[in-house]
């Protein structure tokens, strides 16, 4: 079993745990059958440069999965992702590094919920945020313990 | 320019009109190919045993399945041309239920606007559609709104 993370270990302006990512042509394909998306410039180099593109491109939706598994794993188990928006800035390549990267601006008990809102983003390896959003994240308390 | 008035006149036309729901029903396997895709390992994705234990009575999809549901749809009906290139712009989602294997969901996209810009190389068309899950006991699962750019 994982640790749990509670809304009192959480603190505001705080760094979260990132996420390496560095998707393969291969993952591409992969995500293009499980998604349904057959965009062909996220396959078909030909295809993508003919459109104008410096060759495939990583499925927006996938570097937004990236930043979703980041946000799982580090709300454990009894955390919710309640809200998630992202905001797809700029093309992300197959085989380069992907960093994911969360930081916390508020937290706030609403609704009798505890409630995180993040800043998320996406940083290729020449620090260019390639995806930002933001998500809110639904924490257990100590005091329900 | 491959982006003609013909086009933005097909699409204006669809603004506010809900199509066609379409329904999906979620099987482990659609789950296990999305984590397998994303490199996910989360045990609540794919560990019955786990996951029960953790309150939820079985494996859960991850949060961001639910936006591959209808989305290839989306595109498909905005990119019948090849000579058109789409985008993604932006995703906001609000999750209101957990899916779990066994679920039917449907999906019901409706264009919420179009807007027309002139680009450097060309026109271009932000197109921004509502997406409305629900599940088999008529329950919301979650809502989002997808904006996508063609040019």
């Amino acid at each position: 079993m994982e640790k749990q993370l509670y809304y009192e270990d959480v603190a505001e302006e705080s760094r979260i745990t990132r996420l390496v990512k560095q998707p393969t042509t291969t993952q591409l394909v992969m995500w293009a059958g499980a998604s349904g998306d057959y965009n062909a410039i996220h396959y078909d180099k030909d295809y993508a440069l003919k459109r104008g593109l410096p060759g495939v491109i990583v499925h927006g939706q996938l570097a937004g999965a990236f930043l979703g598994q980041m946000l799982t794993d580090w709300a454990g188990d009894k955390g919710n992702l309640k809200k998630l928006s992202l905001s797809y800035k700029g093309m992300n390549f197959p085989g380069e590094i992907l960093i994911c990267k969360g930081k916390i601006v508020k937290k706030y008990f609403e609704d009798n919920q505890y409630l995180i809102t993040l800043k998320i983003w996406v940083e290729n390896p020449r620090s260019e945020k390639t995806l930002t959003g933001m998500a809110v994240i639904n924490l257990p308390s100590k005091n329900d313990i | 320019m491959s982006i003609d008035s013909e086009l933005i006149k097909e699409l204006e036309g669809r603004v506010g009109i809900a199509e066609k729901p379409l329904f999906y029903e979620i099987e482990k396997g659609m789950i296990k190919r999305f984590t397998r895709a994303v490199g996910d390992t989360n045990p609540l994705w794919q560990d019955e045993k786990y996951a029960g234990k953790a309150g939820y009575g079985g494996i859960i999809a991850p949060p961001n399945f639910i936006l591959i549901l209808g989305f290839g749809k989306v595109l498909q009906n905005l990119i019948e041309n090849p000579e058109v290139t789409v985008l993604h712009g932006s995703t906001e989602l609000e999750r209101h239920k957990e899916i779990k294997p066994g679920d039917v969901i449907s999906v019901t996209n409706t264009i919420r606007n179009v807007r027309e810009r002139q680009g450097s190389t060309g026109k271009m068309l932000f197109v921004t559609i509502d997406m409305l899950y629900e599940n088999q006991n008529q329950e919301i699962v979650a809502e989002c709104r997808q904006m996508t750019i063609i040019y």
